[in-house]
């Protein structure tokens, strides 16, 4: 039964980014038809306009892809880690992390290399993290869903106030970061792909690897420990590889809210808590929502178009308010 | 009810320590707004300042009428608008980090005034009257979603929560499209500062915060059970849900006044209500406590901001820099058994 649902999900969902990849090769202020994308690929005739048209968009399209997948499994992990359904690296303040460590760089290092804006926004995520579930351990009860958030937003907060302390008095430090705190996938390059390529296989791996034990994890925590495995280890190893993706894609796209918490909910909804075809498919899907929502914002923003960031904001939070409204209040 | 006056002796002491606290609060912002009257730019003694307020006295009246009082004013009763509000919501919400700042309370005012700085270029007067109407909105629709069958305090932060990210999404987009010079003061008023407060608004404030204050302070016993639970506030004689409903409609004009005039200055809100428990304890409701706290944040904050550092910073960003020492410190009183 959940065998037949997860094949079924996992046909509809390819179908899904296939339509979504042409739809955003296609669509756009200049649009192109299916010949033209088949003469790109095929590299044929590539002199006519609309050929590089389509070359042109084949980035954007590819790295949305890797994004949205990457987004999509670190929201995953991160729920799993903490028994949380409302855990995202947005929510989790994870992002304002990484800009408060990009934006230090662009300030007083003046970086510029794509490998500097990864290390920076790794160490900020990674700190942020560790320093939002501290906060939310506190007290008794662990780190509940309503303490992660509430420690994630109010980490934001604070973080954000000292971002602006750096970014007021200089302006060409500001219109840097207003263009890079509004999450798009519209600038990306083949360099960046290149860059965020090997982390997304790597961690794609290594989390594919782990399901066994993350579906462990899922009983008690003494279950687990009984039953020979590697708690802490596990944790660490997953919240590195959901810290990784969220980074990486953070630093090439900045910061892009609510794929990882959508995408992860809805499909653990649908086919139960498997983590084997939960990682897969909430990549899978992650990469069509992220894509759908670009093509939406391209529609919605024209003649210009609206970031990818903040459509997905603009549809991701009411998704949220939803779930929340559904949830039982005990379990909040 | 007995009459025996040693049981009351504890309380007695706890309530007269409440008051020499609150004098020795009010000495301190007394102390503060003098300052802020008489240093800047050009310095004044205190009598010249005297002088002026009296109208004996014309040197330096421009300056001392028209730009220092109204800010010092400006800075004093958002302060105590913001402090009060955000205890009101970190009591009944039973959570100290569940600001009306944090949880999107404000987001409302800010989406509207920053929509109308960027894209109407209305005068400041309009521009607060809107976000005042938005501000209220807002809040009433976080409050309207998250009551389904019953009132939950998690459910109403999480709503929050969502709803910030969905306005931040839109203020973020707002800013990107709009023209670039303008953009500098959308960030300045999304920060909070007392630059270009005009006399004729601050009546208003001075009416509201009245007002709302006076409320409160008559609910302030229906309050503290309220700190109890719901059971126990019915049991005790609250009427749980007007009280509640009252409260946060007080705190709600409150805070949408205040942003209005002053914008979302960070930090106050959260930070004035544990302060003030801290210096006080907890043996009651800690309103005026924390609204002095605010004012003195507020106050303290601005003279820092125009005075002591190299660049001139908004109010909003010397007091949002406090938000993280605050969340460390939380972190270490964990050690000795602290909790959220």
């Amino acid at each position: 039964m959940q065998n037949k649902k997860t094949i079924t999900l996992t046909f509809f969902g390819m179908l899904l980014l296939l339509i979504a990849i042409v739809l955003s090769v296609t669509y756009g202020t200049k649009s192109v038809g299916l010949s033209d994308i088949i003469d790109a690929v095929l590299s044929r005739n590539t002199s006519a306009y609309n050929v590089n048209v389509v070359r042109a968009r084949i980035p954007r399209t590819l790295f949305g892809l890797i994004a949205g997948a990457s987004l999509g499994i670190s929201g995953l992990l991160m729920q799993s880690i903490t028994k949380n359904p409302i855990a995202d690296p947005s929510i989790l303040g994870v992002n304002t992390g990484a800009a408060l460590f990009i934006v230090t760089g662009i300030a007083f290092f003046h970086i510029q290399s794509k490998p500097a804006y990864i290390g920076l926004s790794f160490v900020g995520a990674m700190l942020t993290t560790g320093f939002v579930y501290k906060l939310a351990s506190l007290g008794y009860g662990g780190p509940s869903p309503i303490k992660l958030a509430i420690s994630g937003a109010a980490t934001s907060t604070a973080l954000s106030s000292i971002i602006s302390l750096i970014v007021m008095p200089d302006s060409s430090v500001m219109t840097t970061y207003r263009f890079w705190q509004v999450g798009s996938i519209g600038g990306a390059s083949n360099e960046d792909i290149l860059w965020i390529l090997p982390f997304f296989i790597l961690a794609l791996i290594v989390s594919l690897s782990l399901s066994d034990q993350l579906n462990t994890l899922l009983l008690s925590e003494e279950t687990s420990i009984s039953l020979g495995l590697h708690v802490n280890r596990t944790k660490a190893l997953a919240a590195l590889c959901g810290v990784i993706l969220c980074a990486t894609t953070t630093a090439m796209a900045g910061p892009i809210s609510f794929v990882g918490l959508m995408v992860p909910h809805v499909i653990r909804m649908l086919i139960g808590s498997n983590h084997f075809p939960l990682i897969l498919l909430s990549g899978i899907y992650g990469s069509s929502v992220l894509l759908l929502s670009d093509i939406l914002g391209r529609i919605f923003g024209r003649p210009g178009e609206l970031e990818s960031g903040i459509m997905t904001a603009l549809i991701g939070a009411p998704v949220f308010i939803l779930i929340i409204r559904r949830a039982k209040v005990a379990s909040l | 009810m007995t009459t025996e006056p040693s049981i009351f002796i504890g309380i007695q002491k706890r309530r007269r320590q409440y008051v020499s606290t609150l004098c020795l609060l009010l000495l301190v912002l007394c102390a503060l707004a003098c300052l802020n009257l008489t240093i800047g730019e050009k310095n004044y003694s205190i009598y010249q300042v005297l002088h002026v307020l009296t109208g004996t006295s014309q040197e330096g009246a421009y300056l001392i009428t028209r730009l220092r009082l109204p800010r010092t004013l400006a800075a004093i009763l958002s302060g105590i608008a913001f402090g009060v509000a955000g205890n009101i919501f970190q009591t009944l919400l039973r959570n100290p980090l569940a600001s009306p700042d944090i949880i999107g309370v404000s987001t409302g005012s800010t989406v509207a005034a920053v929509y109308c700085i960027l894209f109407l270029n209305l005068s400041r007067g309009i521009v607060s009257v809107i976000s005042v109407f938005a501000g209220i909105l807002v809040a009433f629709c976080i409050y309207r979603i998250s009551y389904t069958d019953r009132f939950s305090a998690n459910r109403l932060i999480l709503v929050g929560i969502g709803m910030q990210a969905f306005f931040n999404a839109l203020i973020n987009w707002m800013i990107l499209k709009a023209a670039e010079y303008d953009v500098p003061t959308a960030m300045r008023w999304m920060t909070g500062n007392l630059n270009g407060i005009v006399t004729d608004s601050l009546p208003l404030l001075f009416l509201v915060v009245i007002f709302s204050l006076t409320c409160i302070l008559l609910l302030r016993h229906g309050m503290q059970s309220l700190t109890l639970g719901d059971e126990y506030a019915i049991i005790l004689g609250v009427r749980v849900r007007i009280v509640r409903a009252a409260l946060i409609l007080c705190s709600v004009m409150l805070i949408a006044f205040a942003t209005a005039i002053t914008g979302p200055i960070s930090s106050i809100a959260f930070l004035s209500g544990p302060i003030a428990t801290k210096i006080c304890g907890k043996s009651q409701a800690n309103i005026l406590s924390s609204a002095l706290v605010g004012a003195l944040l507020v106050l303290g904050g601005d003279f820092i901001g125009q005075n002591l550092l190299f660049t001139r910073y908004p109010v909003g960003v010397i007091t949002g820099l406090l938000g993280a020492p605050y969340l460390i410190y939380l972190l270490i009183q964990n050690q000795k058994g602290g909790r959220i």
